[in-house]
Parts: C-alpha cells; structure tokens; sequence
C-alpha cells in the first residue's frame, strides 16, 4: 500500500494548492499544442464515446459528481496531470519523457486546466 | 545516478553516459532519479519490493547510426543495454529491462512511418512507430489498406511483432511476426545488417521477398537479445470491399469437438479469413448478472456437470458454446462464404445461426464507433478495461501480467486445458480470471492461445504468493503439453525451461549464438532465458 498512498497523499496536497498553480496563465499556442497533445495521448482513453477506459473510471469513481471526460472538469490542477501522467494510476502507465516531453506535458496540463477556477476545486 | 549496472564503476559509466551523450545529444540521455523512474515497468508484478527490475539510465537515439555509436559505446564499457519501441508492451514487461542496472535503450524517437505502398501492401516502419501513428499515416493519405492490429493501439508494430504478438483479421496478417518483410538490425557490436532482399543494394524487393539467398535469420532477432532491430516491414491487407460478422451456437457440451474441426476446416481452407472466438453463452456472458440458478449449481463441490448445464441451457435458450466468424472480401464472396459455413456447421444437431454486424469499408465514423474497431482496422485502447474501475469493478488493479498458453487447435484440447487450468488454479491459489469454462483468447491461425490476466495489487504479500503459484502453474500447464509463447520478464527463464528437449539443447543452442555474436553480453540480458556466459549462473 506505501506507493498509492504516498502518491495519493501527494495529489490530495497538490490539489490543494491547486489555486497556486492557477496563476500561470497559459498562452492561446500553449492552449493549442495541449489540446494536440490529450488527442494525441489521451482521447482513446479518457475521450467521450464507448470503450474509453479512462473515462469509464472516472464516471464509476465519481459517479454524477464530476464529468467523467478529462476535458470537461473544471477541478483540474496542472500538478496533478502532471503526477498521473510522470506517475501513472491504477491501470494507466507512466508516460516517458521522449513520448512526452516536459514542454507538451505543460502545455497538455495548462489545456486540462483551463477551465479550472470557473467553479470550486473540489 | 539511480543505479550502477552491474559489474561497472562509477567512473566507467560516468564516461560512458558522457560518450552516450555526444552520440545522441544531452537532452535525449536520462539518468535522474526522476527521469529513469519514468522507465519501470508500469505492471512490475515487484511493485513496491526491492526486487523490482529497475533500469540504470536511458539512452534515445533518433536514427540508426545513433544506435550504432551507443552500441559501440556500450561494448568499450560492456554497459548493459536493453532496448525498446514505444514501451508498452504492458503485461509482458512494459519498458523496464530483465537485469536490473541495464541501460534502456529507448527507441521511441526513431518514430517514421517510411513507407505504405497500397498496390504492393507493405509497410516499412522505425520501432517508434505506434499502430495509431501508422494508421493516421493511411488515413491522411486515404491508402487503401487494412491494419491487423493487437488490442493496443499504442504499441509498436516492430516491437509486438518481435515478441510475436498477434492482431485480429486475416489469419496471414494476425501473425504479427510471420507477416513481416526484411529487418534493419544492429548488431551487439554495432555492425549494421539488413535481412532478406535488404542485403542486396539494388533490389527493389526488400518488403516483397523475405529470405534473399541463404540462412533466414530474421527469427532470431524476435524474443531474443542478438540484435537491435532498427527498420521492419510488414504484408498489409488490400482494403477490403467488405466485412461480415455471424456467429453458430450449439447445444451440448461436446459439441465443441466438432465446433473446432469445422472452424479449422473452414479457416484452413480460406472460407472464413478473419479471427474466429470461442464463447460460452451459457453462463450469460463477462458481465452478466448473478443468476440465482447457475450460482449455486456452479459453487457445489466439483462444479455443475455438462448435462445440468445443457438443461440450464436449453430451459434459457442459451447455446452451450458458440463460434463468431469474421469474413473480410467481397461482399457477394463473404456472403456465400458465411452461407457454406452455416451449411458445415448445420451438421451439429441444434445448430442455431445469427448474423452479426456488416459492413462495407470504409466504414462511417457512426459505423467505426459502434464496432469493434480492431477487427475493423482502427486502433483502439479499450482493451484497458480490464482492471480498470468500473460499474463491475469497483477495485481497479495496478496493471496485470498475462498467463499466455498455446493450445492444440481441437475441442478436446480445450476441454483438457480448461480442466488443466481450474485445477492448477485451485492447487496453486493463482486466480486465473476467465470464468467457469476459459477459452481461447487470441487465434493464431493454426494454435489456440489461453490468456488469463494476473492482477498486480499494492499489496507486495499477495503479489509475492502470485509469483510463485505463477511459477508452478507454468510447470503444471507444460507437464500436460500447454506451454506459454511470451511472459514477462519475471518469469522468462521458468518459461524457457519448460522447452526442455535434450536436455534444454534449444537454449544452449541460443546461448552459443548469444557468446558468438555479444561476448561482452551487453544486449538484453536474460531476455527469455538467454544469458550472457558470465551469468549464466542467474538461469533457473
């Protein structure tokens, strides 16, 4: 249990300074290359439609709570992307850094988050 | 610096990593301990123990010549490399090498799609490449050409082809490996070869002709550690007109005997081209409800005999076992294909047929979305609900390894293996996860292969205990003739050992080749069972 709980008490406290990370504000290129970077890396998995598991997850962990499709939240930090992704969770493998790269991994966080703010972190 | 390799000083690596770097630039060397964590094996069945395989650092060249000069590097420190395409052959490994302290030897970088010819239908791909980015390339430029593709869009087809992975249409084409063309390698020592009609700079057959003149030695860069694959070619179905889809329920339990030799007759004779599946619609499917009826008949000791469960059966109207068929041709082809198969199997009393999804490619976009898109030629990851959290599924794993049997393709084989598993199942503890009746998850045209998914928890205890019942199932399942084609890491040497003949001469034939063309042994060692001769001592 030491790794998942290390890691979720990791994502609990990121999410709490998420309104920190809120500051940055990501340029309309960023915005984009992130938007290329989740279809590229993340949609098959976490996009809307059948068979996405990612998403299937999400819609059985937070029931009506939260969307189930990544992006529709408006909770996300860009810490915490950033920790799924260089992390991994449950079935989702880490993602290496010649898949992407640490300026995609900002600019997938900062398209994530973009909406992040519009109503209450959590 | 996250780990030595063995055997190697500090100093040594250092100006190793220091060479590594001037072959393929600064940025594209990892050796914090943040960045090569990013290359442990995401379903490591050691999560969380000491023995889990880590990696040293990872080097990412970005072309072949880069992979020679890493090579050569490698050699002059014998620093231990192990390389991989894109990484995630998950379940069997993911990107973490067999010997802990192994420099991985990235290849995702080197990610061109160099050629799709339509009119030929052939592919000629770097390691990097994904299914998913070799289908955009078709795609973009509308080729007229159908993938076969595993359940991972994200993997690489020169990776899943070389441990001999397997896709979902033509029977040719879902060979993965068998329906490659022509290799680039480098070698251990950094020599560049190419395979086949490759070796001959003026031919223009290189993905037409596989074997040139001479040894065919292409097999032995598949699942092995003798080379560094660098380019592959891959046969490509024509884009079919069309695709069809029906299944054959039969009643009785040994039905199944004549359900399998009419579906090898029908496959081996070309009536029906695409990946067959064995079902048992008599326990209502993978996610079906409890059933106040079958639970208890099911849990009394030794289980609900066949004739309990042919009247349960009957009484519900649910076959006993069932045979989908996938046809891809024309369409008027595929239909009197489907016809003559109804005919074959009319044979078996109480035979019922049902029609399933058709269609003409290429397929709409509502058409892609509602279909299984891997036998329809689209990559896909939905695969990865197994384990996932679910409305089923309310403790998602941490990832899985496969237990991957090969089968005799008959009824009674699987009838055997199905006794064989649940009972080495219940001797060993090892949940192997497939329901009351296991069958074929995967069809090589001429073998059945078992798959059961092992759970990876956080609970290092439990994976421990699956270790080990993972090891004795191994053993139980080769004594009955039921041996597994491809395993993690964790479990490659008990897996090579169970291809035992003469006193294991398969392998020391292996190991000869392995002490003549690395003896330094720097390349993948211990992949399946392959040691290098100053470790040989680690073989099981």
């Amino acid at each position: 249990m030491i790794g998942t709980n290390m890691q979720r008490a990791a994502i609990f406290g990121l999410l709490a300074f998420a309104s920190a990370a809120l500051a940055q504000t990501p340029t309309d290129a960023q915005l984009k290359q992130g938007k290329e970077v989740y279809q590229y890396w993340c949609w098959n998995c976490h996009g809307s439609g059948a068979g996405k598991p990612g998403t299937e997850a999400l819609r059985a962990k937070y029931k009506d709570t939260r969307p189930a499709d990544l992006e529709q939240r408006t909770d996300l930090a860009p810490a915490v992307i950033k920790t799924f992704v260089r992390k991994g969770v449950s079935i989702m493998p880490i993602f290496r850094k010649t898949e992407i790269s640490d300026a995609e991994l900002d600019a997938l966080a900062a398209y994530l988050a973009r909406n992040t703010g519009a109503k209450s972190a959590n | 610096m996250p780990k030595l390799p063995p055997g190697l000083s500090s100093k040594d690596f250092q100006e190793a990593i220091k060479q590594f770097e001037a072959a393929v630039g600064k940025q594209w060397v990892f050796t914090s301990d943040e960045d090569v964590a990013l290359y442990r094996d995401s379903y490591s069945v050691f999560l969380g123990e000491p023995e889990e395989i880590v990696a040293s650092a990872a080097v990412a060249p970005d072309t072949a010549e880069q992979v020679q000069k890493v090579m050569k590097i490698a050699n002059t420190f014998k620093v231990p490399m192990f390389p991989i395409s894109t990484g995630k052959n998950l379940g069997y490994g993911g990107s973490a090498p067999n010997l802990s302290g192994s420099v991985v030897l990235d290849l995702k970088r080197m990610n061109r799609v160099l050629e799709v010819d339509d009119k030929r239908h052939f592919a000629l791909v770097e390691p990097g490449v994904s299914y998913f980015d070799l289908y955009r390339y078709v795609q973009e430029r509308g080729l007229k050409v159908l993938l076969d593709l595993p359940d991972p869009g994200w993997g690489s087809p020169v990776g899943n082809s070389l441990d001999h992975g397997v896709g979902y249409s033509t029977g040719e084409m879902r060979d993965h490996f068998g329906s490659h063309c022509g290799m680039e390698v480098v070698l251990p020592n950094g020599e560049l070869i190419r395979t086949g009609m490759g070796a001959a700079p003026n031919a223009k057959t290189w993905q037409d002709y596989r074997y040139g003149a001479g040894p065919y030695v292409d097999g032995m860069f598949s699942q092995s550690n003798f080379g560094v694959v660098t380019k592959m070619g891959f046969w490509l179905n024509p884009l079919p007109d069309a695709y069809l889809s029906g299944t054959v329920t039969v009643p009785k339990h040994q039905d199944l005997v004549p359900l399998v030799d009419i579906l090898n007759y029908l496959e081996n004779s070309g009536i029906t081209n695409g990946m067959p599946q064995l079902g048992s619609p008599i326990f209502g499917g993978p996610f079906a409800p409890p059933d106040p009826e079958l639970g208890p008949m099911m849990s009394k000791p030794g289980g609900a005999t066949p004739a309990e469960l042919e009247t349960y059966g009957a009484r519900k109207g649910r076959g006993y076992w069932s045979c989908g068929l996938q046809f891809y041709g024309p369409e008027k082809v595929i239909a009197a294909q489907w016809e003559h198969a109804r005919e074959k199997f009319s044979s078996i009393p109480g035979a019922k047929f049902q029609d399933g999804p058709s269609y003409k490619f290429p397929l709409t976009p509502e058409q892609i979305e509602k279909s299984h898109k891997v036998t329809v030629g689209v990559p896909d990851l939905s695969i990865f609900m197994i384990g996932a959290r679910s409305p089923f599924n309310a403790n998602p794993s941490h990832g899985h390894v496969w237990f991957s049997p090969i089968v005799p393709r008959t009824g009674q084989a699987i009838l055997d293996a199905q006794k064989v598993f649940t009972d080495a199942a219940r001797e060993t503890g090892l949940p192997l996860l497939n329901g009351p009746a296991p069958l074929p998850a995967t069809y090589y045209k001429r073998a059945f292969v078992f798959i059961f998914g092992i759970m990876v928890s956080t609970d290092p205890a439990v994976n421990r205990k699956n270790r080990e019942a993972f090891k004795n199932v191994i053993k139980i399942a080769a004594e009955k003739g039921f041996v597994e084609y491809r395993t993690p890491p964790a479990f490659q040497d008990e897996v090579v050992a169970t291809y035992s003949f003469n006193n294991h001469s398969l392998l020391r034939f292996h190991e000869t080749i392995k002490d003549a063309i690395d003896p330094n042994g720097i390349l993948a060692a211990g992949r399946y069972g392959i040691w290098p001769k100053a470790m040989r001592a680690k073989r099981a």
